[in-house]
């Protein structure tokens, strides 16, 4: 009767300061972009196409990403192989990449002059067409894919050791594992990282337009740029972030709806050791599952690493501080993402606060263009803007990096408070104590995965930098945004590299230090 | 002296009611069949539910809106009693202090209660590093330490055999005359029931029957027993 | 105690220092103030004359930086807003926060006669279709040509990008009402439609199309940075769209002295000779010692196609629809 265990009554003190300046970043700078503009603007008639194409690209991107990401998990938590560890970090690059490089590392290998198309050149077959609805898919696949696949082996290592191992005792072939086992541990994350997938692609824009092939392949995102770029029509631009808004949360409700409220369960930390899925068969779709992942994501990324690493000796050394800034605006960025989602994600799983999740997923689907110049009209009148450029670009990126860190926390945190909640709860472990003792110590592994993964994205976005002046140096993007607009395109490829390196490498010292140890 | 007053509590078209006292030391079993709500009464004695009607006293004090730690309850579940990644000496100090700022005083207590219950030297280990039975032991070391007059067990040690079972539960047994303790054991063994309990109350069909004396009841078992039992 | 006296004795000084230096704020774009763009080289070039501190503050792009300074208003620290696009000068114009420049303006090297007194030009270039010599030998005379030539070309929004807003004010320049007949035949040459420059440069330049919608003097980077003069530049028949970057003092000013100042110095040889090999772009005053070497071997149209004030605005919104017409079709 655990699930008899009745919600906290009062929402927790810092979970509602977390919620209070998260709503204040989004809803808060979309209302002051609102109440700046003059009147209430009308949405025209390619507004509304902009929205039926931003809700198909988003819908196949985050369907494809997850369906593809399964059998990819299932083959990653079940083979252990040399190198796994290695792969399972590259494969979240493309993830952490600035969409610029990504795009360029994409088209390089499924361009009219990528790599397949040479390949089919050599067989006097017509070059690929990446350009279209399926392009935009393929890029949003090939971004999100990392993620869809992070977030379902999160699920796939949760199922408790001892699952298995009864598994075992009572025979069960693969098919029997897939219904009794993992099918309620899919039904329970795949929603979340749906969820997820689809609001970042609800706010795509460059991605949508380059590998759209033009201007049918506007969206909502492109279209708040042009209201505000090209038309200084704020209440157009704020009715369509409202748009993007409404959209989100309502998507956001029913995903989180269709997830069951129970934890997966936990049970002792040993080593997950799979007695089912021996045979040739299964070894071979799983091997065909992680050959395909593989090269599809790492080929690009290879690409990219090709045409930058001649460059990367003779960068200047002001790129350099740059990434040095860069890193460390993502420091203070993974810091306070930790310290809004901890809290958060407590209030979701103790108070059973679906809407909480709700709001602090759905963040990021808000135009980034309309947060950034929100806080901008929030900020101006108190202080310089210029000065507070990066802490609000730590702040902005900790905000969008908190739909992840729900989605890898709430559950593991589930599954933790409905197995230790009643003994710390008879024990009277609340507060600080609880976090130190029971919290941070069992929730290692996906905090790891959270600091890490807010730091690399941290490092590969522009972020609101731009809007709000430049500061002295700017960031590594800004860096390699601004070598590419002096015509430098092979500093600007050398540049890439190092934000990849720099990506990966905070990803990787943060990931692995929620592994260390953690089976103790 | 443990009293339900009136009390009824009730789960998703589901309810039990409950009207009885229990004296102070005593030993009482809970039986009846599975789903009839056994745990569910002892959640609500605990803290981690809240009745729809009714009181719950200890000793003529209204226990409601009291957090399961405030309560004059220490109770052990059917699993996940210690934390994997605490040592069994910081698991055993969690009932002393739940932030395990433990003072020199409280340190030497913690050794003490290891002792006490045999596992003297095993302090250091992790749960993952210790059998079933002294697993078991580590919790009611716990227990022993926390000193509170009304101890709850939730179908305890399940994952022991019987002959280990039986000896946590005179080991039980010994740690509540120690204490004074009053206990309360829901259990799935009538053999169980019958080695520790002096009384039994029966739970089913949505009623728990006032606790009778274990021999008579076993000797002459009414309708819903015999069913239970399958005699 | 003695330290303490002279720690505040330099505090007083140094505040009577910063008080005695005033503060010329310039607004402009990002890759104005980049280490490859002039930003660094005229700061320290001003700072030598004029007694003052110039301080840069990049926003975005050119569109970007009148978004910034609509919704600072009145209240805006800057003094000058370097970077504004020709196109966006009636927008502009109408916000009321920009002032008449108190200088002479020197005679300008513009192929367009200029009267504007607010706004100056600082640079200007002409949009083209940038191209590899050694791929593309039958070079197109016309944009007629091009629809018909069975060249490939990546070209940039116009919604979120300054030369794709010049292409389709050229289009809208050369066919008028017959625009989105004419944007429909271009479409089949178009690859794709990037979001800005850098994304169409770097997809040219990886050989993802023929040719990509840029400036005539972009063959003049690769020439004397890179001595490479493979790159070409088309310039059509009808004429190319120009576009000529804009400077101006804004109303609100603190410094309107230092603003004009910086203003005249915008226009002298020493400002002007930086502008071609850091923003690759033509001075708007050919300095005494003219352009720099290679810049001769850049296509020159011979016609030049531009809308100026309110014509520009209501060609952008035409020009716009035309573009968006053909792509439904």
């Amino acid at each position: 009767m655990a699930g008899s265990r009745r919600p906290i009554r009062r929402p927790p003190v810092p979970g509602l300061l977390a919620l209070a300046l998260v709503l204040l970043v989004t809803l808060g700078a979309l209302a002051a972009v609102a109440l700046r503009a003059e009147g209430i603007g009308s949405l025209s008639r390619s507004d509304w196409l902009a929205v039926r194409f931003t809700l198909l690209q988003a819908t196949l991107s985050a369907v494809l990403s997850v369906a593809l990401a399964i059998p990819v998990a299932r083959a990653l938590a079940r083979r252990r192989f040399a190198g796994r560890r290695a792969l399972v970090t590259l494969l979240g690059a493309p993830f952490v990449l600035p969409v610029i490089v990504a795009v360029l590392g994409l088209i390089s290998v499924f361009g009219q002059n990528g790599l397949v198309s040479r390949a089919l050149g050599l067989f006097g077959l017509p070059p690929l067409s990446i350009y279209g609805l399926h392009g935009v898919v393929l890029a949003h696949v090939f971004f999100n894919l990392p993620l869809a696949t992070r977030l379902i082996l999160q699920g796939w290592l949760a199922i408790p050791a001892e699952r298995f191992r009864l598994a075992a005792s009572l025979g069960f072939g693969p098919g029997d594992v897939a219904r009794i086992l993992e099918r309620p541990m899919l039904r329970q994350v795949v929603p979340g990282a749906f969820l997820v997938i689809f609001l970042l692609c609800l706010t795509s824009f460059a991605v949508a337009l380059t590998l759209g092939g033009g201007p049918r392949a506007t969206t909502v995102e492109l279209a708040i740029y042009q209201a505000f770029r090209f038309d200084f029509d704020l209440s157009r631009a704020a009715l369509l972030a409202l748009v993007q808004v409404l959209v989100a949360g309502s998507i956001a409700l029913v995903a989180l709806r269709l997830t069951p409220p129970d934890g997966i369960g936990a049970g002792l930390d040993r080593v997950v050791t799979r007695w089912d899925s021996t045979g040739p068969w299964s070894i071979a779709l799983d091997a065909a599952a992680i050959a395909l992942a593989g090269a599809f994501l790492l080929v690009p990324l290879a690409m990219i690493v090709l045409k930058g690493v001649a460059g990367l000796g003779s960068l200047p050394a002001s790129v350099f501080l740059a990434a040095g800034r860069s890193l460390a605006v993502a420091l203070a960025s993974m810091a306070l993402t930790l310290a809004l989602a901890l809290p958060l994600a407590a209030w979701v799983v103790r108070g059973r606060a679906r809407l909480v999740d709700a709001l602090g997923t759905m963040s990021i689907a808000l135009s980034p263009l309309v947060i950034g110049t929100g806080l901008f009209i929030l900020l101006f009148p108190l202080v310089d803007p210029a000065r507070v450029a990066l802490p609000v670009t730590a702040l902005v990126n900790a905000v969008m990096s908190l739909p992840f860190a729900l989605r890898a926390l709430v559950p593991a945190l589930g599954a933790v408070e409905a197995a230790f909640g009643p003994l710390a709860d008879g024990l009277g472990m609340n507060g600080f104590a609880r976090l130190r003792l029971l919290w941070l110590p069992r929730l290692r592994r996906p905090l790891g995965f959270v600091a890490g993964l807010s730091a690399a994205l941290s490092v590969g976005d522009l972020g609101v930098v731009t809007l709000f002046a430049s500061p002295e140096g700017g960031t590594l993007p800004l860096a390699l945004y601004r070598l590419m607009g002096a015509y430098r395109m092979d500093d600007a490829a050398a540049a890439a590299l190092l934000l990849l390196i720099c990506s990966l490498a905070v990803f990787w010292v943060f990931d692995r230090g929620g592994r260390v140890d953690a089976d103790s | 002296m443990l009293t339900l007053e009136g009390l009824r509590l009730c789960w998703e078209g589901w309810s039990l009611s409950a009207e009885m006292t229990i004296g102070e030391g005593a030993r009482v079993g809970i039986l009846g069949p599975s789903g009839a709500g056994k745990s569910t009464l002892l959640s609500a004695i605990a803290g981690y539910l809240d009745p729809c009607e009714g009181r719950i006293l200890w000793k003529g004090q209204d226990l409601a809106g009291l957090a399961p730690a405030e309560r004059p309850v220490s109770m052990i579940f059917q699993d996940n009693n210690l934390f994997p990644h605490l040592t069994a000496a910081e698991n055993v100090g969690l009932g002393l202090r739940p932030d395990l700022r433990l003072s020199r005083d409280q340190k030497a207590a913690v050794e003490g209660a290891l002792e006490r219950v045999g596992l003297a030297g095993l302090g250091g280990r992790k749960p993952g590093q210790l059998s079933g039975g002294q697993a078991a032991r580590v919790t009611l070391a716990r227990t022993l330490l926390r000193r509170k007059p009304l101890i709850l067990l939730d179908e305890p040690f399940g994952a022991l055999g019987p002959a280990l079972r039986r000896e946590m539960l005179s080991l039980v047994d010994e740690l509540a005359e120690d204490t004074g303790a009053t206990l309360l054991m829901v259990s799935h063994e009538p053999n169980d029931a019958r080695a520790i309990a002096r009384e039994v109350v029966l739970v089913a069909d949505g009623l728990a029957h006032p606790p009778a004396p274990t021999e008579a009841i076993f000797a002459n078992p009414p309708a819903a027993l015999k069913d239970y039992l399958g005699t | 105690m003695k330290t303490l006296t002279i720690a505040a004795g330099i505090t007083l000084a140094a505040g009577a220092a910063v008080a005695e230096t005033p503060v010329l704020t310039v607004y402009t774009y990002d890759s104005f103030v980049s280490d490859w763009g002039p930003g660094p080289a005229v700061e320290a070039a001003f700072e030598k004359t004029c007694g003052c501190d110039l301080k840069f503050v990049a926003v975005g792009d050119g569109a970007e930086l009148l978004s910034r300074l609509r919704l600072e208003g009145a209240r805006t620290e800057a003094d000058v807003a370097l970077g504004l696009d020709s196109n966006l000068m009636a927008a502009a114009a109408e916000t009321g926060l920009f002032a008449p420049a108190g200088i002479d303006i020197p005679k300008l090297d513009l192929p367009i006669d200029w009267t504007d007194s607010t706004f100056l030009p600082f640079d200007w270039g002409w949009f083209a279709f940038v191209y590899d010599k050694t791929k593309v030998t039958d070079v197109p005379k016309s944009l007629d040509d091009l629809a018909t030539s069975d060249h490939s070309i990546v070209i940039e929004d116009p919604r979120s990008s300054t030369p794709g807003l010049g292409l389709a004010l050229w289009m809208q320049a050369v066919y008028g009402d017959g625009a989105t007949e004419a944007w429909a035949k271009l479409n089949k040459r178009i690859v794709t439609v990037t979001k800005g420059w850098s994304e169409a440069y770097g997809m040219f330049l990886d050989g993802e199309a023929d040719m990509v919608l840029s400036y005539t003097t972009s063959p003049a980077y690769h020439l004397i940075a890179e001595n490479d003069d493979s790159k070409g530049a088309l310039a059509f028949d009808e004429g190319n769209y120009m576009q000529i970057e804009v400077a101006a003092k804004l109303a609100g000013t603190d410094q309107p002295e230092l603003a004009d100042k910086f203003l005249a110095f915008m226009l002298s040889d020493e400002f002007q000779s930086i502008i071609p090999t850091t923003n690759w772009m033509y001075p708007a005053k050919v300095p005494a010692s003219g352009l720099p070497e290679g810049f001769e071997t850049l296509t020159k149209p011979a016609k030049s196609i531009i809308f100026l004030g309110d014509e520009a605005e209501k060609m952008r919104k035409a020009a716009l629809e035309a573009w968006l017409a053909a792509a439904g079709r």
